[in-house]
């Protein structure tokens, strides 16, 4: 091992410690959303650096070289250095770590205890893994196999009497060559579909949204680690439901009024059509100002779920975002009726404080 | 275990740079070349040139960014050389023949500095084992204390690291101290008596009170000056702590060793211009004039050209040494000094100025030897190389959000450097009274020279010391443009105008 391995190490620890303490606050405030990569976010880290009696940067300038007149801009202002008004605001120092999704998810689990998600038995997938094993008589010239062939011909000359040990030349016939096989072994392995359903009504603003967003980039990310592989869909509705596509469904604003019932049978339409519940994890999630079109509407809601939904879903999750025009009954009514069911979980989020709150009640069931 | 030493082939480029830099003068301690791949390469880079250090995460940090930075192809390192006789310098595996030589010569100028430059001369020449012994004496702490309490304990230190006095190996200061030590009882002052008087009506004549009143005020004031400690503001704060603040043997010797280390590395901070010029201004010679094969050349003048690349808001140090130097050859070379020089008036003549005196490589000897940034940048920075340079200065503006060019003018330039250069571009604080209030206070003061500290970190590093200092810390400063006191006394850092 490297020496500076011991270092690294270290550094890395201290990472995820100060990640930890401030996951509250990441999570509610998003910063890492935005500078998210395939693979990898990248999150601004206070307090990594080592302070030192040091001048603010705005004030001193520097010499520099190059053309240009006076006046010239030669670049940005530091972002971090708060308004210039010390004490007041005073700025944080701070550097960038880019941490993978992976690390990211299993710190949420470790601070948010969350369990790990057992995928129910008949739902995996079953695909082939092909692994070259075994040995056989025929295939391409490619794949053949010298030390066998050439103990196969040493074992006929030896039993033909044609080995001279003076003159051990063994040549094979084409009864000799072998050629190497493959094996298929049966992978179990996991799917996991995320259908995201949110309420676009003239009552949802943006604030609303972007609590969306941010909640569903944790599920997100802990549900990726639990899982090979995820699909993701996206449903938007007012009084209709329809599917979109991810950027719509962030941005998307219509007017109207809410028939929540839309998307639940949009919802199980899909989940019908396309996700069969014996071979998918099914994860819908639902987000909504808890503002529904009348009494009927929510009757009908609370039987889709009771009959469809709930029994074909891992869980069930509602998201009840407060916002200034909704009654927020929804949320009521589905505590009501489900008093104890394991596969519903909701929670109602009125700041962004609270993300960490709602996903730990979402995905601390280990469903 | 991987052969790390030289290859035939590279021995062989050695002798020959080799003999090429001695020939042309440069006189260096023994080389010893390491040959390492990227990682390793990368790791002792980390750990500032020294493959035993102290376990410290910012070494990790460091390692991360850099080899991030080489993954992606940001940034690479060629080379890298240690200040200590035998020296040791570090080659890149795998790096083409030309880029090699290159570094060689590039080496040798930089040792050549190390051994002569006048602000090495106390340099440990050890450091090597030194470094080593300190990674010992700090890993003994960790299994007796145990690592987190030694690590917090060296965070703290290394924020305080730039608290050094750059100029004291040179200088004797007159120490912190005070005559009486404080804890023990002063000795009552007499009463002013004033001079003797035979006769009583001559009282008034011989001690007139105005006098009796200049000599209690002198006493008072005496007194005062016996109660100051340290008698004289010191600039040296580590040493100062290590001095006077209650620390446990062990803190002790942390301390100490991340003083020591800190005054090794201060002289290449102040020689960053000169130390990377000379260097740059000798491989250029010495490939350019001797070393350089037909083939190679494409080659070197693309990395020569990497080398010396500027961007609009850095300063690069190897550019700017290295066209001073050149510039100051060429003006020694043709006698473009002295007064006559100064004092024509005649552009033209001035320009043309030749005197054929043929002094250049002499001079540069001499500067390499004499100088450090500030008194190089103060003595040899021309206008007219500022002009033919194209420098500039450039500042913040508030509304635009941007740095923007503020001036081409020479002075203002020439102002500025001097101001990045000095101390380190680091705000010069100094202890101003160890016993504050007679209450084993410490106040600091901030020698405000027109910029503000930066207030978060100022805070933290107030923190830091008050860890060390265990009693409120205090910290004069300016904060736009009006004085202040910080203290912090263990709960929250205080403000108070002054």
């Amino acid at each position: 091992m490297q020496r500076i391995q011991q270092d690294l190490n270290r550094f890395r620890r201290i990472v995820r410690g100060q990640i930890k303490k401030n996951l509250r606050k990441y999570m509610s405030q998003g910063e890492m959303i935005g500078r998210q990569g395939k693979r990898a976010v990248s999150i601004p880290l206070p307090q990594i650096d080592l302070p030192r009696f040091r001048y603010g940067s705005k004030q001193s300038g520097g010499v520099g070289q190059g053309e240009g007149d006076v006046g010239d801009p030669i670049g940005r202002g530091d972002p971090q250095d708060g308004s210039g008004e010390a004490g007041k605001d005073p700025g944080q120092h701070i550097i960038e770590v880019d941490i993978t999704l992976e690390e990211l998810a299993e710190i949420l689990g470790e601070e948010l205890e969350l369990p790990n998600i057992e995928p129910k038995g008949q739902k995996n997938i079953v695909s082939e893994k092909v692994k070259y094993s075994r040995i056989r008589r025929v295939g391409p010239d490619s794949l053949r196999h010298f030390k066998r062939t050439y103990k196969e011909a040493l074992r006929r000359q030896v039993a033909s009497g044609l080995y001279d040990p003076k003159n051990p030349v063994i040549i094979p016939i084409k009864d000799d060559i072998r050629y190497r096989s493959w094996t298929e072994t049966p992978l179990p392995q996991s799917n996991a579909i995320i259908i995201y359903m949110m309420d676009v009504s003239g009552s949802m603003g943006n604030e609303q949204k972007e609590l969306v967003r941010h909640t569903a980039f944790w599920i997100e990310t802990w549900l990726m680690s639990q899982y090979k592989q995820i699909e993701i869909c996206y449903i938007v509705h007012d009084a209709a439901a329809k599917e979109v596509d991810k950027e719509t469904f962030y941005h998307l604003r219509e007017g109207g009024g809410t028939r929540i019932s839309s998307a639940y049978s949009l919802c199980n339409k899909i989940i019908d059509e396309r996700y069969p519940p014996a071979e998918w994890n099914i994860y819908p999630f639902h987000f909504s100002d808890g503002d529904n079109w009348g009494n009927g509407d929510t009757q009908i809601c609370l039987k889709l779920l009771t009959n469809e939904l709930l029994p074909k879903s891992n869980l069930f999750c509602y998201g009840q975002v407060r916002s200034l025009y909704g009654s927020g009954n929804f949320i009521h009514d589905l505590k009501h009726s489900f008093e104890n069911e394991d596969a519903l979980a909701m929670y109602e989020i009125t700041k962004r404080d609270e993300i960490l709150d709602a996903i730990k009640e979402f995905l601390g069931r280990g469903r | 275990m991987k052969r790390t030493d030289l290859s035939p082939e590279l021995q062989a480029a050695w002798d020959e740079i080799d003999g090429y830099a001695k020939g042309y003068g440069l006189d260096y301690f023994p080389i010893i070349y390491k040959v390492l791949d990227y990682k390793t390469l990368y790791e002792v880079a980390a750990l500032g040139g020294f493959p035993i250090r102290y376990p410290h995460w910012r070494f990790g940090m460091e390692y991360d960014q850099m080899a991030k930075g080489y993954t992606y192809g940001l940034s690479v390192i060629y080379e890298m050389v240690i200040n200590t006789n035998p020296s040791y310098a570090y080659l890149l595996e795998g790096n083409e023949m030309v880029t090699q030589k290159m570094v060689m010569a590039h080496v040798t100028a930089h040792v050549d500095f190390f051994k002569h430059n006048m602000w090495f001369a106390y340099t440990n020449r050890r450091m090597l084992d030194e470094m080593a012994n300190h990674a010992t004496r700090i890993q003994r702490l960790i299994n007796r204390y145990g690592y987190e309490q030694i690590e917090d304990f060296i965070d703290v230190c290394l924020s305080l690291d730039n608290l050094i006095d750059y100029h004291a190996p040179y200088i004797k200061r007159p120490e912190a101290r005070t005559e009486i030590p404080l804890s023990s009882p002063r000795p009552e002052e007499a009463a002013v008596e004033g001079l003797k008087v035979e006769r009583d009506y001559m009282r008034h004549y011989i001690n007139p009170p105005e006098y009796l009143a200049e000599q209690r005020q002198k006493q008072v004031e005496e007194k005062q000056k016996a109660r100051r400690f340290p008698e004289n503001p010191q600039k040296d704060i580590l040493l100062f702590l290590l001095n006077y603040a209650p620390l446990d043997p062990w803190q002790h010797t942390i301390l100490e060793i991340i003083r020591d280390e800190a005054y090794y590395y201060a002289p290449q901070g102040m020689t960053k211009i000169m130390n990377e010029g000379w260097a740059s201004y000798w491989h250029s010679k010495i490939m350019t004039e001797k070393a350089l094969t037909d083939s190679e050349v494409i080659s070197f003048a693309d990395h020569h050209a990497g080398v010396v690349a500027t961007s609009p808001g850095r300063l690069n140090p190897y550019k700017m040494g290295l066209e001073l130097l050149r510039d100051i050859e060429d003006r020694w070379n043709r006698g473009k000094f002295g007064k006559e020089y100064e004092e024509c008036e005649d552009i033209q003549a001035k320009r043309n100025w030749n005197k054929d005196l043929g002094l250049g490589r002499e001079k540069l000897f001499e500067v390499r030897k004499l100088y450090n940034d500030v008194t190089f940048i103060d003595e040899f920075l021309t206008p007219e190389f500022a002009a033919e340079q194209k420098l500039f200065s450039f500042a913040y503006n508030d509304r635009s959000d941007l740095y923007e060019i503020a001036s081409r003018e020479f002075m203002e330039i020439k102002e500025k450097l001097l101001f990045q250069l000095t101390n380190f571009g680091q705000p010069y604080i100094y202890v101003e009274d160890g016993n504050y209030g007679n209450r084993a206070e410490l106040y600091l003061k901030h020698r405000h020279e027109g910029i503000d500290l930066k207030y978060d970190y100022a805070r933290d590093t107030m923190r830091n010391i008050f860890i060390i200092w265990t009693r409120p810390v205090h910290l004069e400063t300016v904060i736009d443009d009006a004085p202040y006191l910080l203290t912090f006394n263990g709960g929250e850092l205080t403000k108070q105008k002054l």
